[in-house]
């Protein structure tokens, strides 16, 4: 079946002839009002080189230039059109010059086809590869190259050959099968949706048959999912809402609930027009399952005899989009779908260069750039590889204190290694273990800046405690340093590990009905929001040791003040590097305090 | 040709997608009602989408006190129609100012009876998502719009900051500052929201059809004479027109187009022949080429 609406990105910059070939598609399929077409006779932008009372079909596509010059911004634009044939054509254009990577890669995410522009008297040139990559990295099925400004080079087919030779060996290295070099002349309309007779050596498609042919691959629907989006409930009714992805359901069909691998058999599909006996790809429906097995928003249903097995480490491909770097060991949350989990990048394998291919070691990434990635969520997820199916192979990171979208994850594979763990659950819980001391497990987390009174306060608190009978351990950030976390320096990188492996350690130590100390600057609030994810409701406190800069600096039990200034401390927190002060931790401490009031007042208020 | 029921098909179940993600994904959703055709559309979809059960969220209605009168007994229909919980809201403070559209320029009348007021009953109720029907072929700024877009505090949008919006996967985190405005009609054209009506029996309001109407003429533009706040020039007689409405909104301010088109098999015919840019008959718009991009940054819909 062919889908009704194909969605095409376009690649190039307004030097290359988009908007006169794009102008030129919309006017020749009827696709824009007629007043529009009117005012693209009569107006001209300076330096126009169209013949008054021909159109000039740069005017129609939104005027890239014209917003360029206003300062209006320039951003991925939508616009549709209604192709020869009946289907429905989407438009996604990336503007060709800021922020290149991230926009053509929007743009792309949902494209079917891809637009790739080459000016024919300049050739294959970089910025063709790096659309060539991006295309091929998205995952766009099929890829037009057109070979503009024909016209201006008589037509000749030898250069276009040449053209198609160069192409052909870039198309290998990237593995793009489905692509079709067009020779065209936007300008004169050859080959848009016109077959050109000045070039009657070229017998392939015009390029409005190209992209209205497009059919999606048979091959991507074998493997139907529905992503549950909600659950719907009325009288004597519940049912599981979702958009149906990959392939077919049928009545009957046997399912499986993903991560918990419930099983169940479709007893009903439900839509308001009628009840259906199977729903194919892109169909919003709502099942009902027999038997009522539980399934939440973001669970997926599969073919229990064809199920994708949740996994929660993978490898990924990922373009990164946020304007601050990505950092190894933090932890972002993963958004595929309807589905949300926390996750941390593990492990940047490499950094792709995007014209060549080629491989760099790095340990950042920046906003435009591309990378391979280990990444581990922290429950298993029902991620296909992208190459196989591009809706369920997707993520998203978003960042956890802006809230932003920072990434575009393709996955590549499972990491097997994640399957052979399983939870094992002991019946001796925390709370047990914690009662048998008389006590309630706790995780008392104090920040601060370096010198503000964390240790001081920690030391104080645990005699404290220790006398009135209470098991209690401090751990100390410099402490741990000298062990368990040696191998960590002070990048921003280091730190988020170094607050996960306490925060880990913590965990087992409350797990073991301690009242957990944890004296460490911890700067940055996405790291303390993580640590604070991963104990149950009300276990673990923030606890802010106020103190100002200067009295810290005055202070300088360790010296690292003074080194700080000589510069030979880059990233001390607070004059280096940035510290985040918590937004709303369970209590503030005045750090310039008694130290005696300062542990009165955490035994008051958090035990 | 109109689109194809399987152009209309693909656009409703992405539509509804979309529907489904915004109740489910946000703390109180509601869906902006403008009692115009897309509205009525989006009503009907968000209807489609959560069957068997009701429509999750309240339904807001911005009221300028200057809309058509045969849209505020249409807007009593619906909500019997739909069983909805219909809010309506004014801008008191705009009305006890007696800002009007003939004393208050229209952009400045616009912001403080539509914006504001907009503003004043998402911030009362502590809506952090609205569900708009907005589509990208209506005008250049909406056409770069994401379909789950952030507002900054005070609705603020910030074109120049969008987040990224890639595949079907949308993003529906914000900040408490933050609030998100939802888009499912993005990928909509006009002639698409007529055929879907057409084909869904979808009930639309009777301005949209021709009708023996009252008119008078300003400059080129038809605006049609609902009641007597309407300053007539001395002497000056509303003439009777064969008129309907292409878009709906307060009524001193919505041009009319003459047409016979009588029912909504007509209107589709008339769509696809006249092939004028829809917004062409809204006087706000053409004040500046970018008035749209403007307005929006302010938290207009």
């Amino acid at each position: 079946m062919l889908q009704p609406i194909i969605r095409l990105v376009t690649c190039g910059s307004v030097d290359d002839g988009k908007s006169t070939l794009i102008g030129r598609l919309l006017v020749e399929t009827d696709s824009v009002p007629h007043d529009t077409v009117a005012a693209a006779r009569n107006i001209r932008r300076t330096g126009s080189t169209v013949i008054a009372g021909e159109v000039d079909f740069s005017l129609l596509t939104d005027g890239l230039e014209a917003e360029r010059e206003q300062g209006i911004t320039i951003d991925v634009a939508y616009r549709s059109m209604t192709l020869l044939n009946g289907r429905r054509l989407i438009i996604a254009d990336a503007p060709g010059h800021e922020q290149y990577t991230r926009n053509m890669a929007v743009a792309a995410s949902r494209a079917d086809v891809a637009l790739v522009l080459v000016d024919a008297s300049r050739g294959i040139r970089t910025q063709t590869l790096r659309h060539l990559t991006i295309c091929s990295l998205m995952g766009v099925s099929r890829v037009a190259v057109v070979v503009n400004k024909l016209d201006a080079a008589g037509y000749s087919q030898s250069i276009y050959e040449e053209i198609v030779s160069e192409l052909l060996v870039a198309a290998n290295r990237l593995g793009i099968k489905d692509y079709q070099a067009i020779p065209v002349s936007a300008l004169a309309g050859d080959n848009v949706v016109v077959r050109s007779t000045n070039m009657p050596w070229y017998t392939g498609p015009t390029l409005l048959d190209y992209i209205q042919s497009w059919s999606k691959p048979e091959e991507l629907l074998t493997k139907p999912h529905m992503g549950v989006q909600l659950i719907a409930r009325a009288e004597n009714f519940r049912g599981i809402s979702g958009t149906i992805l990959n392939g077919t359901f049928i009545l009957g069909d046997e399912v499986v609930i993903l991560p918990s691998r419930r099983k169940a058999v479709i007893s009903e599909i439900l839509t308001y027009d009628g009840k259906l006996e199977r729903a194919g790809d892109s169909e919003a429906i709502t099942l009902v399952l027999e038997p009522e097995v539980d399934a939440t928003r973001g669970d997926s249903i599969e073919l229990a005899s064809n199920f994708t097995p949740p996994a929660d480490r993978f490898n990924a491909n990922i373009v990164w989009l946020g304007e601050t770097q990505l950092v190894h060991s933090r932890s972002y949350l993963l958004i595929s779908g309807s589905t949300q989990v926390p996750a941390i990048v593990s492990k940047i394998r490499h950094k792709v260069e995007i014209a060549t291919g080629d491989h760099e070691a790095a340990d950042e990434l920046s906003m435009n750039e591309i990378g391979v990635i280990e990444i581990a969520t922290d429950a298993p997820i029902a991620l296909t590889p992208y190459v196989e199916q591009r809706n369920t192979g997707c993520f998203i990171l978003v960042d956890r204190s802006t809230l932003n979208t920072v990434a575009a994850g393709m996955v590549n594979h499972v990491l097997r290694r994640s399957e052979n763990v399983t939870e094992h659950k002991y019946e001796i819980n925390a709370l047990a273990r914690a009662s048998q001391k008389n006590q309630r497990a706790k995780v008392i987390w104090l920040t601060g800046l370096s010198g503000s009174g964390k240790s001081t306060i920690a030391n104080e608190l645990e005699k404290t405690l220790f006398t009135s009978g209470m098991h209690c351990y401090v751990l100390d950030g410099d402490n741990l340093r000298m062990g368990i976390n040696k191998d960590l320096g002070f990048t921003r990188a280091d730190r988020a590990e170094n607050v996960r492996r306490v925060a880990e350690i913590a965990h087992l130590m409350s797990d073991a009905g301690l009242i957990v100390i944890v004296a460490l600057v911890s700067p940055f609030a996405s790291d303390r929001d993580s640590a604070r994810e991963i104990f149950e409701q009300g276990r673990f406190a923030e606890v802010w040791v106020k103190t100002p800069l200067e009295i810290c600096t005055e202070r300088d039990p360790k010296g690292l003040y003074k080194k700080a200034a000589d510069g030979t401390l880059p990233n001390l927190s607070g004059v280096g590097q940035e510290y985040e002060p918590p937004t709303s931790p369970e209590l503030v401490l005045d750090g310039t305090e008694l130290v005696s009031e300062n542990v009165r007042k955490i035994i008051k208020e958090l035990l | 040709m109109k689109s194809s029921s399987e152009i209309l098909k693909a656009l409703e179940n992405e539509s509804i997608e979309i529907l489904r993600e915004t109740a489910a994904a946000f703390r109180k959703p509601v869906l902006l009602y403008s009692i115009g055709k897309d509205s009525a559309v989006l009503l009907h979809l968000a209807m489609k989408a959560f069957h068997p059960a009701q429509i999750p969220f309240p339904v807001l209605h911005i009221d300028t006190t200057w809309k058509f009168k045969e849209m505020i007994s249409f807007r009593s229909e619906m909500a019997a129609r739909y069983n909805l919980n219909l809010l309506v809201h004014t801008n008191k403070d705009g009305v006890s100012q007696g800002v009007t559209p003939f004393n208050t320029g229209i952009s400045e009348y616009t912001r403080i009876m539509k914006t504001v007021a907009l503003r004043q009953a998402l911030d009362a109720n502590t809506f952090d998502a609205a569900i708009g029907g907005s589509r990208r072929d209506e005008e250049r700024s909406r056409a770069k719009e994401r379909i789950f877009s952030v507002r900054e505090s005070g609705h603020r949008w910030d074109p120049r900051n969008q987040r990224p919006e890639l595949w079907r996967t949308y993003n529906p985190k914000i900040t408490n500052e933050q609030s998100m405005r939802v888009f499912p009609l993005s990928d909509w054209t006009e002639l698409d929201i007529w055929s879907y009506i057409l084909e869904n029996d979808v009930p639309v309001n009777p301005l949209y059809f021709a009708k023996e109407r009252p008119v008078v003429f300003r400059g080129e533009q038809m605006i049609m004479i609902d009641d007597d706040r309407f300053p007539l020039i001395n002497g000056e007689k509303p003439v009777m027109k064969q008129i309907r409405f292409r878009t709906l909104g307060c009524y001193p301010l919505t041009a009319a187009v003459e047409s016979s088109a009588s029912n909504v098999v007509e209107i589709v015919e008339e769509v696809m022949n006249v092939k004028l840019s829809e917004r062409a008959t809204r006087l706000i718009d053409g004040e500046k080429e970018d008035s749209m991009e403007k307005k929006k940054t302010e938290g207009y819909f």
